[in-house]
């Protein structure tokens, strides 16, 4: 049986094919397509979501997030697992470790 | 009134056809033979005008929507648009070759609707022989194509002792997610509600092993639950509101709100055979009818709720009070309130009668 995704700094998540995340232009907007759902997720979760690619850890996306936000990797570390961690157990994210 | 914004999704019933007959189905009890669905060109003007519309997730349903034999060219011109487009089908009639056939033209999930969790149940209610594997195969090779899956299951009371079973065999099945949904009494339903209805002890288990389920397998397998009405304190916001962000078109091409709206037999609907479908959408007089608050009198028009359930169910105030722009009688606050809890009180008093299955006359 399927067992539920801990998220932890090695975990590399990614999008599985068929959650889409596409731009949407009629309203401008990012757009999360996913089984019976539609989400808008808000500018940041944007920023973490492309950086979902399956090939950077989260360790990698944090640090990423923290050179583009100019923050500190420490305060931003327990909200970026959070979100992953959300994402992951509404089933919208996919994580290899 | 302000132009609506864009709608996001759009229920479109291709066909009422289907291979089964079960006595709640969403269909209006007046089913359209196939000479008056509209063809290929037809649909796909539809969906080109809706992607245009804004709308980026179609249901394909029926009847059995795969009873079209042109549903992979509609899938194909979904998918060119970048539409997401989930099939919504009892899963009797589909060959491995089918589904890769769908899976090529682009189908992003399935909805497989399951009548029980065995296959006495399932046979009972959606009089085909057979149906129950014929559905576990076809899950098992919307898997194995790739496809993500969600299991269906409308809950009354021949079924609501299977809650566990369903969950089960949700996991067993490699579903992502699982509907629990207790059926709602408009339509054929309306016609059945003395025979579907459960009662009062049986839907409180239902609930607490549901919230079990879901604790337990949180992260594993997404349980939506729609709450039986006629047992609710509150009422549901259905379809998100009326108008808001979702329409339907049933197979002559006529646009709904709901799929029940003509229930209320006040309204007139267009239809995309004859005006542009973007047209339809701002300016329907059935769209506008309950759109908004405007429409609201008390108890809803100064209840702080209003925001949160849009007044619920027009169909349902239709069905039980007899004027659609009334409070959805499962809410506490509605003079009918009293009403819906003796009219299931009534019919689980009564040993269960024969079902009005699903026909074609």
């Amino acid at each position: 049986m399927r067992e539920r995704t801990l998220i932890t700094p090695q975990s590399v998540p990614s999008l599985p094919s068929h959650i889409r995340l596409q731009f949407d232009d009629l309203r401008q907007k990012w757009v999360v397509l996913a089984p019976e759902r539609v989400l808008w997720p808000d500018d940041v979760s944007v920023d973490i979501l492309k950086k979902c690619d399956g090939a950077g850890s989260t360790d990698e996306i944090i640090e990423r997030l923290a050179k583009d936000y100019n923050a500190d990797r420490n305060v931003i570390e327990t909200d970026v697992i959070e979100f992953l961690q959300d994402w992951s157990d509404k089933r919208l994210l996919e994580v290899h470790s | 009134m302000p132009a609506p914004g864009p709608p996001i999704g759009m229920l479109a019933e291709l066909t009422h056809r289907c291979p089964l007959q079960c006595p709640y189905c969403s269909n209006p009890v007046e089913l359209m033979k196939a000479n008056r669905e509209i063809d290929t060109d037809g649909w796909i003007s539809v969906f080109d005008q809706a992607a245009d519309l804004g709308v980026l997730q179609v249901h394909l349903s029926g009847g059995e929507p795969t009873l079209r034999r042109d549903l992979d060219d509609i899938i194909s011109c979904l998918s060119a648009r970048a539409v997401y487009t989930n099939l919504i089908t009892a899963g009797v009639n589909l060959s491995e070759k089918r589904i890769a056939a769908l899976v090529n033209a682009g189908l992003d999930h399935v909805q497989l609707s399951i009548q029980g969790a065995t296959a006495d149940v399932t046979e009972l209610i959606g009089k085909y022989k057979n149906g129950f594997a014929s559905k576990l195969e076809t899950a098992r090779l919307v898997r194995e194509a790739g496809l993500p899956l969600t299991l269906n299951a409308p809950i009354h009371r021949h079924n609501i002792h299977q809650m566990r079973q369903f969950v089960d065999l949700a996991l067993e099945l490699d579903a992502d997610r699982l509907e629990i949904a207790n059926v709602q009494y408009y339509g054929w339903a309306y016609l059945n509600r003395s025979t579907l209805m459960p009662d009062l002890a049986d839907v409180k288990e239902q609930v607490e092993i549901v919230e079990t389920a879901r604790a337990e397998l949180k992260g594993i397998l997404n349980i939506d639950f729609v709450t039986p009405d006629y047992y609710a304190d509150y009422p549901k916001p259905c379809m998100g509101g009326w108008a808001q962000d979702a329409f339907v078109i049933i197979p002559d091409g006529t646009v709904l709100p709901c799929h029940a709206a003509q229930t209320i037999s006040s309204l007139e609907f267009d239809n995309v055979t004859d005006r542009p479908l973007a047209d339809i959408w701002e300016n329907s007089s059935a769209l506008e009818a309950y759109r908004g608050f405007e429409w609201m009198a008390e108890p809803c028009r100064s209840c702080p709720r209003k925001e949160l359930d849009h007044g619920g169910c027009r169909c349902q105030a239709f069905a039980v009070t007899g004027d659609a722009a009334q409070t959805d009688p499962a809410c506490i606050l509605s003079p009918h309130h009293g009403e819906l809890r003796q009219i299931a009180e009534a019919a689980v008093a009564q040993e269960p009668g024969e079902f009005n299955y699903r026909r074609i006359s």
